[in-house]
């Protein structure tokens, strides 16, 4: 293709005014050796650690050779989907409405109680750093622990079961959802608190009047956005036994049960599916509402 | 100051009272059909997820007590009087965290090349044959609905037990996730250079690495970055399954009531992925400052 452009009228052109572009353009034709050098270095660092972490890890050509023998060998054994008996099917149905209650459960309780805690830490609220600082670094070290920790935890207090998956995604999205909150706050347009505080309004009809129904629709839609991803993560807190698809899961895997596996993994999917479009929806009817100043 | 505004007459203030009236019964009425729709939801969830507030009141001492026992020590003593009591374990442990980000790291770097290979052939603007288009983005959407740990523990059956499943299942879930956003910054990008160089004659492949990944480069180059620390959390629950890292130390540490050591783990987890958010985060401003310089 080069051979092309370049015997072309466009390349003689091109090559007759080498010079002149050269000029024109020097840092195109001949970039800075220092920072050819640095992206090279950074690049062969990159690509050292990689090849280190291969090793480290374990990685070589015959384990990934008769890994992907065996992955050849079950995934045919997965098709056709087949739950075998109507009872299975109910059952799977069933642990599937747990699943989503746990989702829909733990994103409404973290909201809940994220709300009050980001007013804490957002900077146009709480003036003073001796209660935002710790705010925020409960936010981050809540929400540096994956759901799954946090399942495992739960079920020591409150026992097996969906209850403690439910406690689980609430605390670990607490930090999340607060983080993203008191960002939001702080985004929000100072000129309606200054308004209700030329009325006479006091620090709590500031934040009801001034910046709730600005930040309102903005929090909606990331609260859509975490139930989203809840779903997604209640289906696996199964595996450690908070309740959900996730058991039915990892058990038909542990015993080979492929066909009921893709069955499993089928329904996840289509139920994905299905939420993701019904908040898709649902975020674009609150954020087409919602003032423009508040939606970027 | 009230006493400047002089007040309206009646019969002209009471058409406004009552049209506002109106404004907010109708705004009421609706905020009320969609609280009653939200509590049927929730109750219906809370059947359905045996919420027991009773049994959770009737422990919520627990949740004290448990973190007042992972914070002592077995002598009696609280944890922070002697640290190297407490992180006894700290080689093995830091072993096995270098472990996790090595998962992590690796992970991203597969998923994330696969990714980039894929989101160009994904995007509208670059390729006009829907049908190759839809069928790359079906697999994207596939990798990143199914969750990375159901992937693990498929692998862990196929490839042994240690990190390679888990890097295997990381890689996985990444491809899907940094595809999709990197074919929505590709089909973001501005057009003029991709006819540019098109106009030139120059292949597909050509118009691609020259039109358009100077645009979108650092734009890729952030999102992996937030990826990455997307799957540091990730890699430390791999060990749950057997997938490698250090979430088998945990979960043996959690299942087996070894109190102190569940703190100090959890402890050096939070620490770790902080540091990570923070260096990732000063990466990705400098990564903005650099492009905004250009």
């Amino acid at each position: 293709m080069t051979a092309r452009v370049a015997e072309g009228p466009l390349g003689r052109q091109a090559r007759q005014r080498r010079a002149e572009l050269e000029g024109r353009y020097p840092e195109i034709f001949s970039p800075p050796l220092l920072s050819r050098a640095i992206v090279l270095a950074l690049l062969g660092a990159a690509l050292a650690l990689f090849l280190f972490g291969f090793w480290q890890l374990g990685f070589s050509f015959g384990r990934m050779w008769r890994g992907l023998g065996r992955l050849g060998d079950f995934i045919p054994l997965m098709f056709p989907p087949n739950p075998e008996t109507w009872a299975r099917t109910e059952m799977y149905l069933w642990s599937l409405a747990e699943t989503m209650a746990i989702a829909f459960l733990g994103t409404v309780g973290a909201a809940i109680l994220a709300f009050p805690l980001s007013l804490f830490a957002a900077k146009t609220v709480v003036r003073s750093w001796v209660l935002r600082w710790p705010t925020r670094r409960l936010f981050n070290s809540v929400s540096g622990v994956d759901t799954l920790i946090w399942a495992l935890i739960w079920i020591n207090v409150v026992g097996l079961g969906p209850f403690a998956g439910v406690l689980a995604v609430m605390t670990s999205d607490i930090g999340a959802l607060g983080r993203l909150f008191s960002e939001a706050l702080e985004a929000a347009d100072r000129k309606a608190v200054d308004g209700v505080t030329s009325t006479g309004g006091g620090p709590v009809s500031r934040v009801r009047f001034g910046i709730i129904p600005q930040v309102l629709p903005v929090m909606a839609s990331q609260v859509l956005y975490f139930f989203e991803s809840n779903t997604r993560s209640a289906t696996i807190i199964g595996i450690v036994g908070a309740g959900g698809i996730g058991a039915h899961l990892s058990e038909q895997i542990r015993i080979l049960e492929w066909q009921q596996v893709s069955f499993l993994v089928i329904l996840i999917l289509v139920t994905v599916a299905a939420i993701d479009w019904v908040s898709g929806k649902l975020r674009f009817a609150i954020m087409g509402r919602a003032p423009a100043g508040a939606a970027a | 100051m009230a006493q400047s505004l002089p007040r309206l007459s009646e019969n002209r203030l009471s058409p406004l009272m009552d049209g506002y009236a109106r404004a907010l019964a109708a705004r009421r009425a609706r905020s009320l059909a969609y609280s009653a729709i939200f509590f049927v939801v929730t109750a219906l969830a809370v059947l359905a997820a045996e919420v027991d507030l009773t049994k959770f009141f009737a422990n919520i001492g627990n949740i004290g007590s448990y973190f007042d026992r992972i914070l002592t020590l077995e002598n009696g003593q609280r944890v922070w009087t002697d640290p190297a009591e407490w992180f006894w374990g700290w080689k093995p442990w830091g072993r096995l965290l270098l472990d996790t980000l090595l998962i992590a790291y690796v992970g991203t770097i597969i998923g994330a090349v696969a990714g980039f290979l894929l989101c160009f052939v994904a995007s509208a603007n670059l390729v006009a044959n829907p049908w190759i288009r839809s069928s790359v983005r079906r697999l994207l959407e596939f990798s990143r609905t199914v969750p990375e740990l159901v992937f693990a523990l498929i692998f862990v059956i196929a490839f042994g037990l240690g990190p390679v499943p888990g890097v295997l299942a990381l890689a996985i879930h990444t491809m899907g996730a940094l595809g999709k956003q990197f074919y929505e910054v590709v089909e973001n990008i501005d057009m003029k250079p991709v006819e540019g160089v098109s106009s030139t004659g120059a292949s597909w492949a050509m118009t691609v690495r020259f039109a358009v990944v100077p645009q979108v480069l650092s734009g890729f180059l952030s999102y992996a970055l937030v990826r990455f620390e997307v799957n540091v959390r990730g890699a430390a629950v791999m060990g749950f399954v057997g997938a490698g890292g250090i979430g088998q130390d945990l979960l043996e540490a959690i299942r087996k009531f070894y109190y102190s050591d569940v703190s100090a783990l959890l402890v050096m987890i939070i620490a770790t992925v902080v540091i990570i958010d923070l260096i990732s985060e000063r990466l990705r401003h400098r990564l903005l400052s650099m492009e905004s310089a250009r």
